[in-house]
């Protein structure tokens, strides 16, 4: 017979390697976090913000045409990104039942997991060939195009939640049908649909990969459409796998500079998730 | 039937968070008998009766305080270990739930092969099947998964399953609410049998097969025990005044 | 206050009409608009996907057009000299994401573990934050932490331990540089985490919690109800939260391609640097040396898209398999 102590024992056991699973799950993240900061802090400076960046060995340089880079790839990328996967999400919630729905569902949730530099491929035959050029409508097609999966779905969740008696009671008093979608759903999932905008603006400013050969890259600043520009995650692409030392640490403040920024998306997200949840608009 | 206590329970309470599901609940089981235990819903038979094997701290937040002596030895001791007690104490649950993975026969010997068991599985298989009253229908066929089973087979899998560690009292929560009357009717069969060798307690909302299998009965209401005594007298003669509005129907 | 219309429109409605749904709205022209609209946004989703697999296509029809995919069993990336061999870039996808695999899985079943059966209820919260967060780094980041801390690490501690103690496997064997599969690979099970541990915390939370109670009724311990139990009946979505993870894997691009070595050669040990698939796109499509190239590198694209379409289909379908469950009892 098993003796009980050491079926206890194994329990115990398992427990703690469960738990080491946990730090073994942590501790990269900490590590990783600790550098960032500790590293990238050193080559923080207004000027860092604000700068052009400058050749090797001169000092000074920042990543200000990175980060507006970055801001109007994202920018535009949401003109296009938004309402299609917003709009999608709503059309697989009111009309999604049928087989065309289920087609549209099954489409967004399989292409939610093609990898970004497939898509940055597609971006490059429909655009950068057309154009000739790199450039930023490229990129922020690319972008666009990874946002929408996502959000199609998470808006179909969110709107889905909206209570049917709501909608009924809205259209009991003579809403259209129209109207009551618009004003009384869409205003009730807001907060969710707000939350999932944030988080899929925070993963598109983080995206790298589809870039590379549609925004390309810019020394410059440059708010031209249809030019190449830069981005806060290329430019710490170049900068890390540069063998110069100096770059290496502009690296790091870039990479601080990002998650700074995709920490904060973040953590709006989760405020309108909060807010959403607790105000509950009737 | 006026046999040794076998269990004993003595000013149970019980808790979930701040909320007050038993109070003070004092009982006796005899050896080898059949005790149901009635009342409307909510009264808190179910959570009296995963005390008696200590499932009931399992909840997260849930506590309980007072005495529960199987053979005079208090389970809620310290250094008892409940996964030892629940050997001792075995329970059936509403509705079946073998284990959709494995075969008949591994279900059975499931609790068997926690403690190592060393003999032949096989030959504790065929007799807990048979104890249970589903050899017959399963013997050519123990290799088959367990949810090829009927919904009353399966019952009846779990009994056998339970029988199989060998313990001293049966704890059965509504063990045929989710079946059709002829399962039913075969479990009630299977009661009589079992009790010769078990102690069962046995929760029901049905008062007719609380009157049908039962040597004694015990009536809750709202986390109270108003009246436990034979069932003939619990059903004919009942000494509480809500005992008998429950017993006639006046309420439930 | 509706406009008068639409309550003239009430009043010559018949008395028992059911409340209108989006079944019975036709007669509104917005209602017609809007629903119109909706349909063209469902079918630009369709349209999109559709433009994505042709475009692929075309941009690798060049290569294509020059024997299929055959390109991809040859072994020789020369692109100036006009051979495109891509399996050093197949091996080295498969390489990195085995590794990645077999160190995520273990990781994340026991973190789905202690946040589902054993852990303390407190802690729940905080390791899902940490778990979110892990997910929330962008994976240029994750390259820049790999190249100057995990290749160091690796380069100077754990493949000197690695030759001297399983040494003699060949995977073990040859100089440590640091950068290479075994980098690539320990990165990549990093960034999978958080979604094999989610997905799999998500399916345990699937399992029937009476399977749980008649494990723990017949006196087991938390872990032997959990294995008897628990865990066979969650393995198919287990499973599916592995491939999941390995989708991911196939596709990471910015992680690998920092610390792979970029080395287009088929070796045997872990130590040595090599290629992916999404690395060797990263790196040279910006560049391309013509039609050719281009389309190689395109074709190399719809490879990882057709098998990031077949794995993710067939891990949502396991995963749902638990959910569903033909396991329901009679």
């Amino acid at each position: 017979m098993k003796a009980l102590v050491l079926r206890r024992a194994v329990n115990v056991a398992v427990t703690v390697a469960c738990g080491a699973m946990v730090v073994f799950a942590v501790a990269p993240l900490g590590s990783l976090l600790w550098l960032v900061v500790s590293k990238g802090v050193a080559g923080l400076s207004l000027s860092f913000f604000t700068a052009l960046p400058t050749p090797v060995g001169e000092p000074g340089g920042g990543v200000g045409n990175a980060i507006l880079g970055t801001a109007m790839l994202v920018g535009l990328a949401c003109l296009v990104g938004l309402p299609l996967g917003i709009g999608a999400g709503v059309f697989l919630a009111e009309r999604g039942d049928g087989p065309f729905g289920r087609a549209v569902r099954f489409t967004a949730e399989v292409f939610s997991g093609v990898p970004s530099i497939v898509i940055g491929i597609v971006a490059y035959g429909i655009v950068v060939v057309a154009m000739r050029r790199f450039s930023m409508i490229a990129g922020a097609l690319a972008l666009a195009l990874l946002m929408v999966p996502t959000l199609a779905r998470s808006t179909e969740e969110l709107v889905r939640l909206v209570p049917g008696t709501l909608r009924e009671a809205s259209l009991a008093l003579g809403v259209p049908a129209w109207k009551t979608s618009l004003r009384v759903v869409l205003r009730t999932a807001a907060g969710g649909i707000l939350t999932a905008v944030l988080l899929a603006i925070a993963r598109a400013a983080g995206e790298t990969a589809p870039l590379l050969f549609t925004s390309l890259n810019n020394q410059y600043w440059n708010v031209r459409p249809d030019q190449p520009t830069a981005s806060l995650t290329v430019q710490i692409f170049n900068y890390a796998i540069s063998p110069y030392e100096d770059w290496h640490q502009k690296a790091w403040s870039a990479a601080l500079v990002l998650l700074l920024l995709v920490g904060s998306l973040n953590l709006l997200a989760r405020l309108a998730l909060r807010r959403s949840a607790a105000g509950g608009r009737a | 039937m006026n046999g040794p206590i076998k269990l004993r329970v003595e000013r149970l309470q019980a808790r979930f968070g701040d909320h007050h599901v038993l109070r003070d609940v004092t009982l006796e089981v005899p050896a080898s008998s059949v005790m149901a235990v009635i009342g409307p819903s909510g009264c808190g038979k179910s959570t009296f009766l995963r005390c008696l094997n200590r499932m009931h701290e399992l909840v997260p937040g849930a506590s309980s305080e007072g005495g529960v002596y199987l053979d005079g030895e208090d389970l809620y001791r310290r250094g008892v270990d409940p996964v030892l007690l629940r050997r001792r104490v075995g329970m059936v649950f509403q509705r079946p739930n073998p284990f959709p993975t494995m075969s008949i026969r591994d279900n059975v010997a499931a609790g068997l092969k926690l403690n190592g068991f060393r003999g032949r599985l096989d030959d504790v298989v065929e007799r807990c099947l048979r104890q249970a009253a589903l050899w017959d229908e399963v013997k050519d066929r123990l290799r088959a998964p367990a949810t090829s089973l009927s919904g009353g087979q399966q019952q009846r899998l779990c009994i056998a399953r339970a029988l199989a560690v060998e313990p001293e009292v049966l704890l059965m929560d509504e063990p045929a609410s989710a079946l059709d009357p002829v399962a039913t009717a075969k479990i009630e069969e299977l009661m009589h049998e079992l009790k010769e060798r078990y102690t069962i307690v046995i929760v029901t909302h049905n008062m007719q097969q609380a009157a049908r299998v039962s040597d004694r009965t015990a009536f809750f209401y709202m986390g109270e025990l108003v009246e436990a005594g034979a069932t003939e007298k619990i059903f004919t003669n009942p000494t509480e005044q809500r005992t008998e509005d429950y017993v006639t129907g006046k309420f439930g | 206050m509706p406009p008068p219309a639409d309550i003239a429109a009430q009043a010559r409605a018949p008395a028992a009409t059911p409340i209108p749904t989006r079944a019975t709205a036709g007669g509104h022209a917005g209602d017609r608009v809007f629903a119109l609209t909706l349909v063209a946004l469902g079918g630009a989703v369709l349209l999109v996907v559709g433009v994505v697999v042709l475009e692929l296509y075309r941009v690798a029809q060049p290569a294509l057009a020059k024997g299929g995919l055959r390109f991809l069993i040859d072994r020789d990336w020369d692109p100036v000299a006009g051979s495109f061999g891509a399996l050093p870039f197949v091996y080295g996808t498969v390489v990195t994401s085995a590794v990645a695999i077999v160190l995520a899985v273990p990781i994340s079943v026991g973190m789905a573990l202690f946040l589902s059966e054993m852990g303390p209820p407190k802690l729940r919260p905080v390791v899902s934050f940490l778990i979110e967060t892990l997910a929330a780094i962008p994976s240029v980041v994750y390259g820049l932490w790999g190249l100057f801390v995990v290749v160091p690490l690796l380069r100077d501690h754990v493949q000197p331990a690695l030759a001297k103690t399983l040494g003699f496997l060949p995977l073990f064997r040859g100089p440590t540089i640091g950068l290479g599969y075994l980098a690539a690979g320990v990165l990549l099970a990093i960034m999978i985490l958080p979604t094999v541990a989610s997905v799999t915390t998500e399916v345990l939370k699937t399992v029937p919690p009476s399977l749980r109670e008649g494990a723990l009724a017949l006196g087991a311990t938390r872990w032997e109800a959990i294995r008897m139990a628990i865990l066979p009946y969650a393995r198919p979505g287990i499973l599916g939260a592995a491939l999941l993870g390995l989708g991911r894997a196939l596709g990471e691009t910015m992680a690998v391609t920092m610390v792979i070595g970029n080395a287009p050669e088929i070796s045997a040990s872990l130590f040595a640097p090599g290629y992916s698939l999404p690395a060797v796109i990263a790196n040279e499509f910006a560049e391309a040396t013509g039609a050719l190239h281009l389309g190689a590198l395109a074709g190399l694209g719809l490879v990882l898209f057709g098998l990031a379409l077949v794995l993710n289909s067939t891990a949502r379908l396991l995963v749902r398999l638990v959910a569903r469950g033909p396991r329901a009892v009679a």
